[in-house]
């Protein structure tokens, strides 16, 4: 026992060892500050958006949303047990997909626009074809160990998912087997968010790190740390150059890619409620962080100031998305509204 | 993504925030002066004092912060679901209503945020009281919690009927109209913070998310040993100066600005403000002519147009004029095996070996020897990303290449010019409710504000014409 304890031990000093020395080596590219390269822009203002729409229809909590690519259909899952489709130009509920465990917590809509699937504390991640007569369950992928957290179509033919059980997982939806388990985080990964390129994904966890994985080889390429808590939302910086996260510590924190560390922080000493959902303008200029707090906040993302706030919902922001065209940001919230705005 | 875990602290956080936010607006609606003026409510044959109605809230918010009534029945509304007023005749009904419905302000001694958390033995000493008061006054689930709490908490139970007694008896001592505000404030207080099954619980705090770290990774020197190796690999990796990389995000940022409709705004118009959709079929994947923007967006990056059918399309033209389209048509079939069904995977590996690769190929694709030898031993176990190497040469040659050259010709030049501006179409309903997005207004907001002015002329003299 004591042999053991002792091999671990130094094997733990080698790794904090290792782990100064890549502290030392960000440092030492870490030559500019992010007030210093945006000093020459031009600063947004107090950025007003108006409430367009609400979308009443759920029965209870709204847990996730997801645009589907055309930016016009939106896909939501409530814990009333039901994912709605809807047309956000008009209002309207286009299809409602029944679900056989209410305890959702993800949802995503296919680049095709043929499938969503869902998935939740059951553990398992349900695909539905929704051009069929009525959405027919496609497949049900189960092999996760933990809840769901967070689900993202490649194509109609393959998955992510992020789960409880600290691994993400690539699926093949034609068989419905796992293709490749990324395993390394040591909390439960609750977002991930594919990178412009498809090549890459980044997942955030119950162990405050961010990590970038190779989609093809399915590992672990990069860590980024600094967050105090839990990171409950992720994405990237439209160029793919960086990467943005939302963490139950109350801060977002903006991570480079290429010079691999972090490069600002967004936080505020009157927002002490925790980050659960956000998304960026086409831009990237803008971050709208949505928070426990009722309000989703608006960051300049170059200046690293809270700009503006979108406030409206009578409980916890729980989702929050852009659609590809940018027109405007849709939350959605445990009141059962989701809301659009621009 | 939104779970809490309960232990640290986190709920307490943030409903804090916005439980000071209404205790301040329920004490300034309490002023002597500038509060609701309140008044005396009888209850069935009982006088109630320091009541107010529904209407008074409503009004009140409406003065005070002068907003519209529907958001005073917001606001208002909020008030009674988080207990801060309650209703007197109908307790369990935790909505606003804005007419005569009476009302009272909930003592601060039950505000939730004094009393946080309830406590399972005072929910304990309530219910007996009420056991105790009127045998069978407990409701069925109020009975099934009861037990439950008996069984849990049993060994403090002397205790809790001892104190339940207690409570009774001092009440008992109170005036009439006194023991019906406590009981009433109590019983509002538990309504809130013990709700009824199926009643909307304010308090919620989500799924829980049990976050125990030892039992589902176990930090053991195999742990230790690949960490170690992903820090090796990690320390070796190549890292951009900061300075380099913070300059690539300001540059992006401002050259896509005007193409953030957030940020800028959209031509013709924002379907989701004017109601007109007009914007998407401009911009459709396939139209006659591309908007101009998107054009633009093409020189942005390779992929920027790799991504737009159209731009592909045209891409593709130009490539034909050069005879090197096979580039373009070998890269998109690789995409296709990429993200394809896999159970066709060998059989499109075969067919673009032998349309591109094979010797003596009919579209023969000019990549280096290392990659080509690469590929082909590849080939003899096909999967998903066996031809990537081959692609990704492609890919950097007609980036490198084609690409430049491509943003340089006639044909894109030409496709720039043609590209539409469309005009700015607004909502006709109100041309006066211009939004001030911010300080550096759109070139096409300068363009409309002849429009708008048009329009009023416009308008003033079509009144005038209908007075006639």
């Amino acid at each position: 026992m004591a042999a053991e304890k002792a091999e671990i031990d130094a094997l733990k000093k080698e790794c904090d060892g290792l782990r100064t020395k890549i502290e030392a080596a960000r440092k030492a590219v870490n030559d500019s500050t992010m007030t210093d390269a945006a000093g020459g822009v031009d600063t947004v203002g107090r950025v007003q958006l108006k409430l367009r729409k609400t979308l009443k229809g759920h029965l209870a909590k709204i847990y996730a949303m997801h645009w589907a690519a055309d930016s016009r259909q939106m896909v939501s899952a409530s814990q009333d047990g039901k994912l709605l489709i809807w047309d956000t130009f008009t209002g309207n509920k286009l299809i409602a997909v029944p679900l056989k465990s209410a305890w959702v917590m993800s949802v995503a809509f296919a680049p095709s626009g043929n499938l969503v699937a869902s998935g939740g504390l059951d553990n398992i991640c349900t695909v539905y074809n929704i051009k069929s007569a009525s959405p027919k369950t496609l497949r049900e992928l189960d092999a996760h160990t933990g809840y769901l957290s967070c689900c993202r179509f490649l194509s109609d033919s393959e998955i992510l998912t992020a789960s409880g059980d600290t691994t993400c997982c690539l699926w093949d939806l034609e068989t419905g087997k796992q293709k490749i388990i990324f395993t390394n985080h040591i909390g439960d990964c609750m977002s991930l968010a594919l990178s412009p390129d498809g090549n890459t994904f980044i997942s955030g966890a119950c162990d405050s790190l961010a990590k970038l994985w190779d989609l093809r080889e399915g590992t672990c390429k990069q860590t980024f740390s600094g967050h105090t808590s839990d990171i409950n939302a992720i994405s990237f910086f439209p160029s793919g150059n960086a990467v943005i996260t939302g963490s139950d510590d109350c801060s977002c924190k903006m991570y480079d890619l290429r010079a691999d560390q972090e490069v600002t922080g967004y936080q505020d000493t009157s927002l002490n409620a925790g980050v659960t959902s956000l998304a960026l303008s086409n831009s990237g200029r803008l971050i709208f962080a949505g928070y426990d707090d009722f309000n989703c906040h608006i960051w300049d993302t170059l200046k690293g100031e809270k700009v503006g706030v979108l406030s409206g919902h009578d409980n916890r922001v729980s989702c929050t998305g852009v659609p590809e065209d940018g027109m405007g940001v849709c939350t959605g919230s445990w009141d059962s509204f989701l809301k659009l705005w621009n | 993504m939104t779970i809490n875990t309960m232990d640290k602290g986190g709920w307490h956080r943030q409903q804090m925030s916005c439980f000071r936010k209404m205790e301040k607006l329920i004490v300034a609606m309490q002023d002597p002066d500038m509060g609701i003026k309140m008044r005396n409510q009888r209850l069935l044959i009982t006088v109630i004092p320091h009541a107010m109605t529904g209407r008074d809230v409503i009004d009140w918010l409406i003065q005070k912060y002068r907003m519209c009534e529907e958001e005073a029945l917001h606001l208002g509304g909020m008030l009674v679901r988080y207990g801060y007023i309650y209703p007197l005749k109908e307790p369990r009904s935790l909505v606003l209503r804005a007419d005569e419905t009476p009302y009272r302000f909930q003592t601060p001694y039950f505000w939730t945020s004094t009393r946080w958390p309830a406590s399972e033995i005072d929910y304990a000493i309530y219910l007996a009281k009420k056991n105790i008061r009127k045998q069978g006054e407990l409701m069925e689930y109020e009975k099934e919690r009861y037990s439950l709490l008996h069984k849990r908490i049993n060994h403090t139970w002397d205790f809790v009927v001892m104190q339940a007694r207690e409570q009774l008896r001092a009440s008992k001592q109170r005036r009439k109209a006194d023991r019906i505000v406590l009981e009433c404030q109590e019983q509002a207080y538990w309504l809130i913070n013990r709700p009824q099954p199926g009643a909307h619980n304010i308090l919620d705090v989500g799924l829980e998310r049990p976050n125990n770290f030892s039992s589902r990774v176990t930090l053991n020197s195999d742990y230790y040993k690949s960490e170690i190796e992903a820090c090796r690999r990690a320390l070796g990796r190549n890292r951009v100066k900061s300075s380099i990389c913070l300059e690539g995000f300001v540059k992006f940022s401002e050259q896509y600005q005007n193409h953030d409709p957030i940020m800028q705004g959209c031509l013709p118009s924002n379907p989701w403000i004017s109601d007109d959709s007009a914007h998407w079929t401009m911009n459709a994947e396939m139209v006659p002519t591309p908007t101009r923007l998107r054009v633009e967006r093409w020189s942005f990056s390779f992929r920027e147009l790799l991504n737009d059918v159209m731009g592909r399309r045209e891409f593709m033209t130009y490539l034909e004029k050069e005879f090197s389209a096979e580039n373009l048509c070998f890269w998109q079939a690789c995409e296709n095996i990429r993200h394809g069904e896999s159970s066709r995977i060998v059989e499109k590996v075969e067919e673009v070996y032998k349309a591109f690769l094979a010797p003596g190929a009919a579209r023969w694709v000019n990549i280096d020897s290392k990659t080509m030898a690469h590929t082909l031993e590849g080939l003899k176990h096909p999967h998903r990303f066996v031809m990537d190497a081959a692609q990704m040469h492609i890919y950097f040659l007609m980036k490198k290449d084609s690409y430049p050259r491509y943003l340089k010709s006639d044909l894109y030049k030409n496709m720039l010019a043609r590209a539409i501006v469309p005009q700015e179409t607004k909502k006709s309903v109100f041309p006066f409710m211009r939004r001030q997005r911010h300080s550096s207004p759109s070139p096409a907001q300068a363009f409309t504000q002849v429009l708008e002015e048009d329009g009023r002329a416009q308008a003033g003299t079509n009144a005038a014409g209908s007075h006639v």
